[in-house]
């Protein structure tokens, strides 16, 4: 499942320092559950993202174990504190093993 | 002949897995949910959880459980675990919360099999745990069948 994955982040590209700021975050993935069939009646394996962490300048902000139950498309929208000018770096871990990853660059005025 | 029917109707649902055996047997209903106070007591160490102080906002009325929006809003929680009491696996996602987080809000959208309670727990920051449930009702169920 490592082709047609995109993830897209919504960050504010300035901040005061100290603010909370809404992050939102939407990557494209099938997210297939390991319950459905298919026509000829058998299991499709399950093949999903089943983790996702931002983290800003190196530390953490939100840290989600996903499990099957979670939609096509994870969707997250969360909120983080920036006390200074930086990166926010976000990872999504597939069950194969790859690791997609986004920036954002946030200026703290 | 009663025999055989029964045969056929548990093989058959066998075969269909977890999705259609909570969508088809009622009586199979209470015994997903033990599963997730299974799960929430496995959480809490036995402890169990309190309800109060925390609070999950999710629709009434989904009509397509494929995708459920669902946030959750616990103020001075460490980690908040969701749980679909009616879905073949109870577990649906665990947030923790790090040192840059600005609130302990976040949300996310689910898969929900049939009409069920959506349950967070969250651990607090003094080891205790509290809940929240949100019924919510699915006219199209979000297996795939």
């Amino acid at each position: 499942m490592a082709s047609g994955v995109k993830p897209r982040v919504k960050v504010p590209k300035t901040a005061e320092a100290g603010e909370a700021i809404t992050i939102k975050t939407l990557i494209s993935h099938k997210m297939e559950s390991g319950q459905r069939k298919d026509d000829d009646g058998n299991l499709i394996p399950r093949s999903i993202i089943n983790r996702f962490t931002a983290e800003f300048n190196g530390e953490n902000v939100i840290d989600v174990l996903l499990e099957p139950a979670i939609s096509t498309n994870p969707y997250f929208q969360f909120e983080a504190i920036v006390p200074e000018s930086g990166e926010f770096t976000f990872k999504w871990y597939d069950d194969d093993g790859d690791i997609y990853e986004a920036k954002k660059k946030v200026s703290v005025a | 002949m009663t025999t055989h029917t029964r045969q056929f109707n548990r093989r058959s649902l066998l075969s269909l897995g977890g999705c259609a055996l909570a969508m088809t047997a009622v009586g199979g209903t209470p015994a997903l949910a033990s599963l997730t106070d299974d799960a929430i007591a496995a959480l809490t160490g036995g402890a169990g959880a309190v309800e109060g102080g925390i609070s999950i906002t999710a629709p009434e009325i989904a009509e397509n459980g494929n995708t459920v929006p669902v946030e959750i809003d616990a103020p001075g929680a460490v980690a908040i675990t969701l749980f679909a009491d009616g879905n073949p696996t109870p577990s649906v996602a665990t947030f923790k919360f790090g040192a840059l987080s600005a609130s302990r809000t976040a949300s996310t959208r689910i898969r929900l099999s049939t009409t069920q309670n959506v349950v967070a727990v969250a651990e607090m920051a003094d080891g205790s745990f509290q809940m929240a449930k949100a019924n919510v009702k699915v006219t199209i169920g979000g297996c795939g069948g």
